[in-house]
């Protein structure tokens, strides 16, 4: 049951979001994105795998570019959508994929099709009850899967870094942290560096890399690049995962094994 | 096969879509962006000739309080105006243009039939309209309000709105108190019309920031939108109705308009049918508006029903085009693009025609198209800039060009998403530091092919500029047959593009007089019939951004060297045809009695 968690979170936060301020830019290009990931991801599961997978992530993808992609192009939506599935079957270690999906799809765009879509950076609204409501129920969810110290790690490190850059940029600290009372990152936080396919094994292991990940982030946006989170977990997401992969297939010091021991062993 | 030759080949299959995505990716980019031929094959070319024809205008950059000097750039960041009206009747297009630095002086460019203007604002006195105090001017528009037959001045500003009677074109005399307007209104658009159809122009004028903001003696640096795509914390809007005896009666919430949005501009037309002017807002931070008039009586704010106001966007220009000859007229809306960052594209709503009488439904076919990415948008403007037969849309852009190496988008991304508390509070804005925001920005020219293609000759046809474009404006200047172009620029040089168009290409110029009408006839809508196709035009009282046309209509005519038929729609109601009119025709036609 808990795998339906996470899209029944997002898919109520895009309903209501929607309802409430129209957050859409149609029904049509978040339809397209979540189609084209379902199909992508079926036919790709089946034919790699012989048996049909279960569409919950690649809906949880569809849906996440939908949102998060703004262009007025369609192609947009399709192909950050293919891109995405494509991802997990070409790139893999250990029998895992190494991105998180949507990351890659998301940060591709970005970076190959800059003049056609952008990633939404908006408020949803000027009240603060929807803010509370996606972290209240997202801190919930979280929780209930086990990442909620994924999620917590994350803010936490933010919180701080924000000073750091606050500090060496002399920009207004309320400046620095304004991005993340947006949906995206809310987004970001709850669906991205949670992704348990593309994340470490132990609790200690995944708190360290999402640390990491906001150092990354923070080193990005001192040079003013815009969309520094999904370039910093793209980076540093893998990079881990290698980590990972090569500590538990040789033996290493003590010290930092017992950092990326698996969390059943806890 | 065996399993793991299977799955290899499946591997690099899969590989292969990936690629073939990514690769799809770069090539759907760059066709998004576009390119132009290099020959000019256009019918036509534009040269930029303002100070040869005696116009040296500067618009200079308001100040305001020193505690927006961290973000002064954006916060004074238009005034550039220009409006256009033949103000003292002797057949020759004239134009206003404002400035916007305390005790800067506007200037009217009297055109002086042999290819010169000559500035005559100070001696007719509505050069000094930026006195310290009084606030700094934004815009201004031209309308008849007294029927006398002379176009009077409305000056909208950051400050006290300014009214100044045409003295049968020998002067102005301010009449603002008399009129009854309102002390303090920071407007970036104001739009003549006569929303009841009683024979006087009424005016509608709405605000920009609230009106209790002074932005030069601040109270508190709380003054920004609430948010960036959802701001409701803007200036109220004004409806002024004309009561005849040179006064006006503020009517908007009785007539059902009550917005506080961030509306940057506005413009009337009949996009109904009923005959009476529906109003479309086009607001910054937030859904434009589109206010259908019931019979004079009361407006009714339809944008969601009618597809225009679905997605919160950056808008910043409102006019009305019949880009595809069928007498529908579709709304252009600029927005904000800038690539990496944000792409939120501009607005072609094309009206759909099956809709239902009186509820117009609308498609967004700027993509489709070609009109969607220009940049950080300004103001834009349809006319037939080749004598075509079809309206092309010309549009300027640009924002804040400051250093050229250096950009402050990050700093405005990053507060641009922040909650309400965070954005609307002006201290909390990061320092621009003498960075650009989406400065430096190429111009468009967009051809309309008739395919239902628009393509971007600008650089091919002398369009070359990179200011800060703020205003555009349509006027047949030297009498010539065709549309030149009035550029006002922030902090920038007022560029007049004189237009040169294949002289084989015909056409045809309606002006109108209205008698049981407003005079100036705005509102008139007039169809022009020739070769199986029809244009419609209405005379505007201000459209575009912060601007205002030729109220005399354009109307290229291809190879054609006659209408089969004209057809006016007075503002009375009252229609009027014209049977087999010759090109080549500056026809000037009185409202019948």
């Amino acid at each position: 049951m808990t795998r339906y968690y996470p899209p029944l979170l997002i898919t109520g936060i895009l309903v209501s979001a929607h309802l409430s301020f129209g957050i859409l830019e149609g029904y049509s290009r978040t339809g397209l994105a979540i189609v084209v990931a379902i199909a992508a991801e079926l036919v790709m599961g089946r034919l790699t795998y012989g048996k049909w997978p279960h569409p919950a992530s690649a809906y949880i993808t569809g849906i996440s570019v939908g949102i998060l992609v703004r262009s007025p192009f369609l192609w947009t939506y399709a192909l950050c959508s293919l891109v995405s599935i494509a991802t997990k079957y070409v790139f893999r270690y250990k029998d895992r994929h190494v991105w998180n999906p949507s990351n890659f799809g998301v940060s591709a765009l970005l970076l190959l099709a800059p003049a056609s879509a952008s990633v939404l950076s908006i408020q949803w609204g000027n009240v603060i009850w929807p803010m509370v409501v996606i972290w209240i129920l997202g801190s919930v969810i979280v929780w209930r899967v086990g990442r909620l110290h994924i999620s917590a790690t994350y803010v936490a490190s933010f919180l701080l870094l924000s000073f750091v850059q606050s500090a060496v940029t002399g920009n207004p600290w309320l400046a620095i942290v304004a991005p993340i009372t947006g949906p995206m990152y809310q987004l970001f936080i709850f669906f991205m560096v949670t992704d348990p396919k593309t994340t470490v094994r132990s609790k200690r292991g995944q708190a360290l890399v999402v640390f990491l990940v906001a150092v990354a982030e923070m080193i990005l946006r001192l040079n003013e690049v815009v969309y520094a989170p999904f370039y910093a977990l793209f980076l540093v997401g893998p990079a881990a995962l290698l980590v990972d992969g090569w500590l538990q297939s040789r033996s290493v010091p003590a010290v930092v094994v017992q950092a990326f021991r698996p969390a059943s062993q806890d | 096969m065996s399993v793991n030759a299977r799955g290899r080949a499946l591997w690099v299959v899969w590989f292969v879509v990936l690629v073939a995505s990514l690769a799809a990716m770069v090539r759907l980019n760059r066709g998004a962006v576009g390119t132009a031929a290099t020959t000019n094959r256009y019918g036509f070319s534009l040269t930029e000739s303002a100070r040869t024809l005696g116009v040296d205008f500067v618009h200079q950059a308001p100040v305001f309080d020193h505690r927006l000097d961290h973000i002064m750039p954006q916060i004074a960041s238009v005034g550039a105006s220009v409006a256009v009206a033949d103000f003292d009747r002797d057949g020759w297009a004239d134009f206003y243009v404002t400035s916007s630095a305390d005790g800067s002086l506007n200037r009217l460019y009297r055109n002086q039939g042999n290819g010169t203007f000559k500035d005559v604002a100070g001696e007719l006195g509505v050069a000094d309209v930026n006195r310290a105090g009084t606030g700094v001017s934004m815009g201004a528009v031209w309308g008849d309000y007294d029927n006398d037959g002379y176009e009077d001045l409305f000056v909208y500003k950051y400050g006290r709105p300014e009214l100044f009677h045409n003295d049968a074109g020998k002067g102005f005399t301010r009449v603002s108190d008399k009129a009854g307007l309102p002390e303090w209104v920071n407007a970036n658009a104001a739009v003549w019309l006569d929303y009841d159809r009683d024979g006087r122009l009424d005016l509608f004028l709405p605000g920009y920031w609230a009106e209790d903001i002074d932005l030069q003696h601040l109270k508190t640096t709380k003054i920004m939108p609430e948010s960036f795509e959802y701001a409701e914390n803007g200036g109220r809007k004004y409806l002024f109705h004309n009561l005849g005896d040179g006064k006006f009666e503020e009517v908007s919430e009785r007539l059902g308009i009550k917005s506080r949005r961030w509306t940057l501009a506005a413009a009337a037309a009949d996009l109904t049918g009923s005959g009476f002017p529906d109003l479309f807002l086009a607001n910054d931070y937030g859904i434009p508006q589109l206010y259908i008039n019931k019979g004079g009586k009361q407006f009714v704010e339809s944008g969601k029903d009618a597809g225009v106001a679905r997605t919160p966007k950056s808008g910043m220009n409102a006019s009305f085009g019949d880009i595809f000859n069928d007498g529908r007229l579709s709304i252009y809306k600029t927005n904000i693009s800038e690539p990496g960052v944000l792409v939120q594209a501009n607005d072609l709503w094309v009206p759909k025609k099956n809709a239902a009488p009186g509820a117009p439904v609308y498609d967004d076919l700027a993509t489709s198209v070609g009109v969607d990415l220009g940049g950080w948008s300004w103001g834009a403007q349809f006319g037939d800039l080749n004598n075509d037969g079809m309206l092309d849309l010309y549009l300027t852009n640009g924002y804040v060009s400051a250093g050229e190496r250096s950009s402050y988008w990050y700093d405005f991304a990053v507060i641009a998403v922040g909650h309400s508390a965070i954005i609307g509070d002006a201290a909390n804005w990061p320092a621009m530091k003498g960075r650009s925001l989406s400065g430096y920005q190429r111009k468009r020219v967009w051809l309309n092919d008739g395919l239902g293609r628009f393509t971007d000759v600008a650089q091919v046809v002398g369009v070359t500029d990179t200011n800060d474009g703020r205003a555009v404006a349509l006027a047949d200047l030297f009498n010539r047959g065709v549309l030149d172009v009035i550029v006002a620029n922030q902090k920038g040089p007022l560029l007049i593009y004189r237009n040169n168009v294949d002289p084989s290409r015909h056409w045809i110029r309606v002006a109108l007089e209205g008698s049981s009408s407003n005079r100036s006839a705005i509102g008139a809508r007039v169809e022009v019939h020739w070769d199986g196709k029809t244009q419609a035009q209405e005379v505007s009282g201000g459209n575009g951004f912060s601007s205002q046309n030729d109220r005399r209509l354009h109307f290229g005519l291809g190879s054609a060297t006659s209408a089969d038929r004209i057809v006016i729609r007075w503002p009375s109601g009252k229609v009027q045809t014209l049977e087999n009119v010759s090109s080549e025709g500056f026809l000037f036609l009185k409202e019948p009695e």
